[in-house]
């Protein structure tokens, strides 16, 4: 038996959280959560390939509050099954061998469950190495779960035990600290925006959002491309400070996303008709969005110059207005997790290893909660722009 | 007759002191011993102005009568200040229509029907058509606007500006190919204070971003000193040397007018007098538009304040040669602004009006309230500033974050990005002017709708840097503290607390000079 944090369905909280969430954030994290702590069986490791992971740290990625807060589309409850552990940036201890790992290696998760992990034939993503493409993700002898952490069998990051497939797993090198190795995950999401962006020597780009996606974003740009200015759109004051440090050239607040875009790529700048949104002709050459919200979606599509490209690593959650992508004949281009063959031929996680061990990250863990406090830590999660919080995690062990 | 400016020394017997503050302004109690500068009253003006019109245009200095330098066939133009003189501005008729009508009518009589009127606006904001129909008159407009003969002068057309060449300092002269290829070019000035007119009107007013910048830089502007003083004021040096290039090319009648102190009229003619003279009807007007403005809505009283409009009486008007009557204009507006000072202090404080040059019918923003202030008021002297080297200068105003995307679309960037980097003009100026004076969307909206050019921002800084190379402290009484911190200096929130914050530089005993302006004056500094 484990304690753990468990997801389960309940249509009643989910309209509760739809219909009182925006006015009353509390209920939200408190009894509008769809979440509860438990005393549950631990998952099983009795395939090949698999074996029981005992979680250090485990972050609580912006996916985790979707689902917890009802933010998250419909779209995705076919590729999840309840109720689960939730819980997939993590930094774990396996408990027994796995293949060439030994018992009591220091390891990080790729998280996406592949035709690899659910045994069956590999698809064509799989196959090309773009892991984060499955299509089998719902098949084979694992419950269906886009991710572990979203999967019934698996257990995951918010339980004292969980389990994993060899295929997902990467070693943490002995210099890497917890701190900096739970981070791994969403960095690889970085490191697979940033090459999916394509950019170019000296092109401009904008990061919209500055929570731990624009920011590991911003880094990753930084780090394997040659971009020229990289605007950041960040709220908070430790969030235009981080930004700065991970390599934004310039950094704005969101109502002077157009002023400053604007000023920077000597765009025109246009105010349609009756206080619709304004737009530019011109603007910066890629737009990442790192927040998902429909206005955030909507800005970067209306600063992005004529033929630019448009990357969505957020998760959307609601309908933004496509005008400018017909008009202007942007390129809109999705970023899902991280692959295993990236366009620089290595997987996104042993880029995000290195990443992880030379970045200015010290103090990007920001608050560390046991599982029995995890009402607080969602509700940290949910203000930790404010409270100029990057990442909060919960600290497994001292649970 | 009408009494000169003095300074008052404020005793236990003086009153609360009227300072302008924005739209609004304040009743203020002065330490003992400040001295109050107060502006000279309206001299008597000229009884006749069309009278004074025809006989300046007929009896010019050094130069022909105008009637004598008209012929059929030539190419005449007509250039006149734009809307950011005077102010405020003067009720009608204008005193630019009234002369511009005169030549006009004495172009017909010569046989003259090539003509066009420009508006001397450089790189300030396209004026509207209603603007410019109220500086020249109806019948004015009606004859040239609709057919393109009456418009305003646009820097950024490459097309119709004209290299004169360069003067011994290597300085550019490109002005308006029509004034340039002009057989006569006539420039009709309002001469509101000591730095207008002159050479500046013609090589400065038709003059494009290239021309400029060779006065409207850090450097020049630092060693300006004053602006209110052509002749020890490095930016109108540079000018006059640009218009003795422009005068080799183009044929000059310079046609200068001064204006008296009259510009408070009817409800609000209490500011232009002296507070223990205000009558009781004074009084109630000053509580009623004083408790009026505090409660009304920013939109009204913005309206009320930009509806004021000036009584001033034409002091004198020469016209001819450019040196000479600038000369005789400067004599007139010394007559009415000069106030002698004696000595320098340790602080001096200024209240900044709603108005200045470059927010006529629009908003006074930060950057502009920092011009008005440092630039204009601090500038308000002839020999030395009001207040010694290093000594502190306290201003009254508002200071909100507030700006018109209509007309200063640049200063919202400039003091978002520009300011956010550096306060330094000469560090701002490396670093940012050339990108803000060719970004394309700045010059469309200047071009194209009503906006000031991109780098007249740049301009307005430049225009305090000899008060912030001057001052050891600046504080802004009841500003938005965080626009003034912005812009490099401090807000408190009373006349007390200013001078608590200044007196690590000053001491605790400051000798004080308050500038009662406006009226405009002119402080001569000994």
């Amino acid at each position: 038996m484990m304690l753990a944090l468990e997801m389960y369905r309940s249509p009643a909280k989910f309209l509760a959280a739809k219909a009182v969430g925006s006015r009353i954030p509390g209920v939200l994290t408190g009894p509008a959560a769809p979440l509860r702590l438990v005393t549950i069986n631990e998952p099983k490791a009795d395939r090949d390939g698999w074996a029981r992971i005992r979680p250090i740290l485990s972050g609580i990625c912006g996916s985790d509050l979707g689902m917890v807060t009802g933010h998250t589309k419909l779209y995705f409850s076919a590729l999840v099954s309840m109720p689960f552990v939730p819980g997939h940036e993590i930094v774990g201890e396996l408990l027994e061998d796995c293949e060439d790992l030994p018992k009591g290696t220091r390891v990080v998760m790729d998280s996406v469950l592949t035709c690899a992990a659910r045994g069956v034939e590999p698809c064509e993503s799989c196959v090309a190495g773009r892991t984060n493409r499955c299509d089998r993700i719902t098949v084979g002898h694992v419950a269906p779960g886009l991710q572990t952490g979203f999967c019934q069998d698996t257990g995951g990051g918010w339980g004292n035990v969980m389990v994993a497939h060899r295929s997902q797993l990467y070693a943490v090198p002995d210099g890497l600290s917890d701190e900096r190795a739970v981070l791994t995950e969403p960095l690889a999401g970085a490191v697979h925006t940033a090459l999916r962006a394509k950019v170019e020597p000296g092109q401009s780009v904008l990061v919209s959002g500055a929570g731990a996606v624009g920011l590991f974003a911003t880094l990753a740009l930084r780090e394997l491309t040659q971009a020229g200015r990289i605007t950041v759109v960040a709220k908070h004051p430790k969030q235009r400070e981080l930004a700065k440090a991970f390599g934004a050239s310039d950094v704005v607040a969101p109502d002077e996303v157009f002023r400053g875009v604007r000023r920077a790529t000597g765009a025109f700048r246009l105010k349609p008709e009756l206080n619709a949104k304004e737009f530019l002709l011109g603007g910066v050459d890629i737009a990442v969005d790192a927040v998902g919200s429909k206005d955030s979606i909507d800005t970067v599509l209306r600063v992005t110059k004529a033929g630019g490209r448009v990357v969505l690593a957020g998760m959307p959650s609601t309908g933004a207005d496509l005008s400018p992508v017909w008009f202007r004949e942007l390129e809109l281009t999705g970023t899902y997790a991280s692959s295993r063959e990236e366009p620089n031929d290595r997987p996104a996680f042993e880029t995000a290893l290195e990443i992880a061990a030379k970045a200015p990250l010290d103090g990007v863990v920001g608050a560390r909660y046991p599982l029995y406090r995890w009402r607080e830590a969602l509700d940290h999660a949910q203000s930790a722009g404010r409270l100029g919080t990057v990442k909060v995690a919960f600290d497994v062990r001292a649970s | 007759m009408s009494r000169p400016g003095f300074v008052l020394e404020v005793d236990d017997r003086t009153p609360p002191l009227l300072v302008h503050n924005g739209e609004g302004f304040l009743l203020e109690r002065f330490p003992l011993g400040t001295r109050v500068v107060y502006p000279p009253e309206a001299l008597p003006p000229v009884r006749d102005v069309e009278e004074a019109i025809q006989n300046a245009l007929l009896h010019p200095l050094e130069s022909e009568p105008l009637p004598e330098l008209l012929r059929p066939g030539m190419r005449l133009t007509i250039a006149f200040d734009d809307i950011s003189l005077p102010l405020p501005p003067m009720k009608k008729p204008d005193i630019r229509q009234r002369i511009i009508e005169a030549v006009l009518t004495m172009a017909a009589d010569a046989g003259v029907d090539d003509v066009e009127l420009i508006s001397a606006n450089a790189l300030h904001r396209r004026l509207t058509p209603n603007e410019l129909r109220d500086i020249v008159g109806e019948r004015v407009f009606r004859s040239f606007f609709p057919d393109g003969k009456l418009y305003n002068f646009d820097a950024e057309d490459a097309e119709n500006l004209t290299h004169l060449g360069q003067t011994r300092h290597g300085e550019d002269v490109e002005i308006s190919k029509r004034a340039a290829e002009s057989d006569l070019l006539v420039y009709v000035n309002v001469n509101l204070v000591a730095m207008d007119g002159g050479h500046k009107s013609t090589s400065i007013g038709l003059a494009s971003y290239k021309s400029l910048k060779h006065h409207h830089n850090s450097h020049t502007m630092i060693h300006s000193r004053s602006f209110m003083d052509h002749k020890a004021s490095k930016m109108h040096h540079s000018a006059w040397r640009m218009g003795e290039i422009l005068t080799e090319h183009v044929k000059v009648f310079q046609i200068e007018t001064t204006l008296n102190n009259d510009i408070f009229g009817g409800p609000l003619e209490f500011l232009q007098k002296r507070e223990w003279e205000w009558s009781i009807k004074d009084q109630a007007s000053m509580l009623g538009a004083k408790r009026g403005l505090a409660l009304a809505p920013a939109k009204a009283r913005r309206k009320i304040f930009q509806d004021v409009r000036a009584n001033y009486g034409l002091t004198g008007i020469h016209a001819g040669k450019i040196e000479p009557v600038h000369d005789k204009t400067i004599e007139n507006v010394h007559k009415q602004h000069l106030v002698e000072v004696q000595g320098q202090s340790d602080v001096a404080i200024m209240g900044v009006p709603f108005v200045g040059p470059y927010n006529v019918n629009s908003v006074m923003n930060p950057i502009l309230a920092a011009c008005m202030g440092l630039g204009y008021y601090f500038n308000s002297y002839r020999g030395n500033p009001i207040v010694r080297k290093d000594g502190a200068v306290i201003l009254y105003h508002p200071v909100d974050y507030e700006f018109s995307q209509l007309h200063h679309p640049s200063y919202v960037d400039f003091f978002e990005e520009v300011l956010s980097e550096s306060t330094d003009p000469a560090t701002i100026e490396a670093k940012f002017e050339k990108q803000y004076a060719e970004d394309p969307w700045y010059i469309h909206l200047y071009r194209t709708s009503y906006a000031y050019h991109g780098v007249h921002p740049f301009y307005m800084w430049y225009w305090i840097s000899h008060a912030l190379d001057h001052c050891g402290d600046i504080v802004w009484v009841g500003a938005n503290r965080k626009t003034v911190e912005r812009m490099g200096f401090r807000s408190a929130s009373t006349l007390q607390d200013a001078l608590e914050m200044v007196s690590h530089s000053v001491g605790r005993s400051p000798s004080i000079t308050y500038l009662h302006n406006p009226p405009h004056l002119l402080a001569d500094v000994r």
